[in-house]
């Protein structure tokens, strides 16, 4: 029987992986990008599990809201991808430091 | 009345300050006759005040102009307090400043600052007339800094000497040593009587002295003496007292009118006057009358032997008025408060004269002020010569002339007095007599008799002075020998002064005496078979012998008398102990305090040490700010980790 735990289990796990994706990886902007969906992805796991072993509606309806802003998120991050490159001719997290002191 | 009192007041300031802006608008003649013209008015409306206050039934008569500030329980205001004490003042400061005025259009003749100095000597007039119409400490201090700052501006007068800025600053910092004490003493006054007001504080005085502090654990110190010693601090700054008299003769750098007004005549016998405007105060305290007399009687005598050695004409003419300050003071401290205004009196008029036949002789000799390349000047400047022996012979009490009288009854006043330390004092104040005539006939024989000792170019020069500078002499010279005889009977045995000034010691030895004066004719005749008349006589066959039989005798006895000469000639060492231990200490600790605890511990350390220790810092901690997104995320992510953590495992 699968119970609250496998849920919880599935999304430590892709969040782990989406973790380690931003820190391992050195190459390409896009990819962090779709780290980041995924962080929400597990959360949004998070709270189905939670709402559907509570009983309660609210969680899912959480979920709604942050695919929502997860779109809104995607949308413009890859706008300043897109003038970043422009700008840059480089999608390269290693080369992106213009914040250091 | 208030009416006339302001225009008193405000008509020197509006002149002052109507000179000094319209300096080079104005010409030379427009600017004396205006300072001129208000001083004179001024003096004529003081006198119309002297008047009622003595026949017009004035009373005492307290008028407030208008309040100036308020801060919680108290009430600070301007205004003015007229009885016969602050009327005589009034008379006194404008005549001789009126006097002065005339004086300084002969004087300053051929001077660039001419303007300037009469900008100066009137905004002087309403500075020492703000301080004696005053009827509160508050207005009283402010006269007295103000009269402070025009005495600082006018011995710094001739600026570009080196001399004259060191002289001003030197009277500056001694007068602001004295003004901390008085400025404490006001306080004390605030703090016991919760007010300012003079007749109110008065009122209040018997109940202060039931007050007082703790001043350590075992010195229990009553209210009026300590609030009439640190009055007094003041006065000692301001009336040249031991040991903070060493600006006075610093202060003869300036021009000689203004020796006359400001270093003679009026703004060092503010103290005196304050003290006897305290009068109720100081009388409740023995022990502060005490210090009074001891410092004033030692002044007395002290620095009139300074003045013996002098060779600056000024000099000793200064000396000689610290010397008359400390009888001034002597006669506050023995209790007879009116003697010691009457001596004020007297001394303003003869010692004034003296300063300007000074100057006199100064202009005559081209600014050569050595007395020992003088002599025989009689012949040519006989009005100067007059007038400065009637000033002479006041100033050593000869009988009949106005010091006489004064000063003698200071003296008996002093030696009746049963003031702690009077015998001291008594004797003191009667050798200083003998002082006295040496000095002063040391010092006109040198400069008026025996043979001619100037260069040949000065003495084809030699002439009498123009007559703005010798009306001024004739007029100081009338009531230096007369105005004591006139005045004795008011003023030092006559209750003149009524509430005014009030010994509540109970001894005044004033009112004894006065049982035995029979007027001043007995005075004047009973004054030739007094001691004071014996060493005048003494000292004045000295000077005599010394300086017209013998004329080399001096300097054998110089020679004989070594030490002693040294010691006077060093004016008793004080000067170099003032000017080098105490003004060359505090500035070797103050650029000690600059080199090391400025510039080492603040500026380098506290200062300078934090940004260094800053930029040091962040240099170190720039590296974790590495630009790499991850870094920042992995940054993030720990620190979540660890704050939940902590929220959880707490």
């Amino acid at each position: 029987m699968i119970g609250l735990y496998h849920y919880l289990g599935l999304g430590g796990v892709i969040f782990a992986i989406a973790m380690a994706g931003i820190f391992i990886n050195r190459k390409n902007m896009v990819l962090l990008l779709m780290c980041i969906e995924l962080m929400l992805l597990a959360v949004n796991i998070n709270f189905v599990a939670f709402s559907r072993f509570s009983g309660n509606i609210d969680g899912q309806v959480f979920v709604f809201f942050i695919l929502t802003v997860a779109a809104a998120e995607a949308a413009v991050g890859l706008a300043i991808l897109v003038v970043l490159f422009r700008n840059r001719r480089s999608i390269n997290v290693e080369e992106i430091n213009r914040l250091k002191g | 009345m208030e009416a006339i009192l302001l225009v008193i007041l405000l008509g020197p300031l509006v002149a002052s300050a109507i000179v000094l802006l319209g300096q080079n608008q104005l010409s030379r003649k427009v600017v004396h006759s205006l300072a001129i013209a208000a001083v004179f008015v001024s003096f004529c409306l003081s006198i119309y005040v002297l008047y009622l206050s003595i026949w017009g039934g004035l009373g005492v008569h307290e008028e407030i102009v208008y309040t100036w500030g308020v801060g919680g329980p108290f009430t600070f205001s301007i205004g003015f307090l007229i009885d016969r004490l602050s009327a005589l003042m009034m008379c006194i400061v404008t005549f001789v400043s009126f006097a002065v005025h005339v004086y300084t259009i002969g004087y300053m003749d051929d001077d660039s600052g001419y303007k300037r100095f009469f900008g100066y000597i009137a905004l002087f007039t309403f500075s020492m007339l703000l301080l004696v119409m005053a009827n509160n400490f508050m207005q009283l201090f402010m006269g007295w800094e103000m009269v402070g700052l025009v005495s600082y501006l006018l011995i710094g007068f001739w600026y570009q000497r080196d001399s004259a800025t060191f002289a001003s600053l030197k009277a500056f910092v001694v007068n602001r040593v004295g003004d901390f004490g008085f400025i404490v003493g006001i306080a004390g006054v605030l703090f016991f009587a919760g007010t300012l007001n003079y007749l109110d504080v008065f009122a209040q005085a018997p109940a202060i002295a039931n007050q007082g502090l703790w001043v350590t654990a075992h010195q229990y110190v009553s209210a009026p003496t300590l609030i009439s010693i640190l009055l007094f601090v003041g006065a000692m700054g301001k009336s040249a007292q031991i040991p903070l008299h060493t600006w006075l003769p610093g202060s003869m750098e300036g021009p000689t009118p203004i020796s006359a007004l400001i270093h003679a005549a009026t703004m060092v016998t503010a103290g005196i006057f304050m003290v006897a405007r305290c009068s109720p105060l100081f009388s409740l305290s023995p022990t502060a009358m005490s210090f009074v007399l001891i410092v004033g009687a030692t002044g007395a005598f002290f620095m009139g032997l300074i003045g013996i050695v002098q060779t600056d004409i000024k000099q000793v003419v200064a000396y000689s008025t610290i010397s008359q300050l400390g009888y001034m003071t002597a006669a506050l401290g023995a209790g007879a408060f009116a003697g010691g205004i009457f001596h004020l009196m007297t001394h303003a008029t003869f010692k004034a004269l003296l300063f300007l036949g000074a100057g006199s002789v100064i202009i005559a000799m081209h600014h050569e002020q050595d007395m020992r390349k003088m002599g025989g000047l009689a012949r040519y400047m006989p009005i100067t010569y007059i007038t400065f022996l009637i000033g002479g012979l006041a100033l050593s009490a000869f009988p009949g002339f106005a010091g006489f009288f004064s000063k003698d009854a200071i003296i008996d006043a002093v030696g009746m007095s049963a003031t702690p330390g009077a015998t001291y004092a008594y004797w003191c104040v009667l050798l200083g007599a003998l002082v006295t005539t040496i000095y002063t006939f040391r010092m006109i024989f040198l400069t008026f008799h025996g043979k001619p000792r100037m260069d040949e170019h000065t003495k084809s020069h030699l002439k009498e002075s123009p007559w703005v500078v010798t009306f001024p002499l004739i007029l100081l010279a009338i009531p230096s020998a007369v105005l004591g005889g006139i005045a004795v009977k008011w003023l030092a045995f006559g209750d003149f002064f009524g509430s005014s000034i009030v010994n509540r010691a109970g001894d005044a030895p004033l009112s004894l005496m006065s049982e035995e004066f029979h007027g001043a004719w007995q005075m004047f005749v009973h004054g030739f078979s007094t001691w004071p008349f014996f060493l005048f006589v003494i000292g004045f066959v000295l000077c005599w012998v010394f300086y017209i039989w013998k004329p080399h005798w001096p300097a054998i006895l110089q020679s004989k008398l070594r030490p002693a000469w040294f010691a006077l000639d060093h004016k008793l060492f004080w000067d170099d102990l003032e000017v080098g231990v105490v003004m060359e200490g505090s500035r070797r600790l103050g650029s000690a305090l600059w080199r090391w605890v400025d510039d080492g511990l603040i500026d380098a350390v506290a200062v300078n040490g934090t940004a260094r220790a800053i930029g040091l810092g962040s240099r170190v901690i720039r590296h974790i700010q590495s630009g790499y997104l991850y870094h920042y995320a992995f940054v993030m992510v720990i620190g979540l980790a660890v704050m939940v953590g902590w929220l959880i495992w707490r």
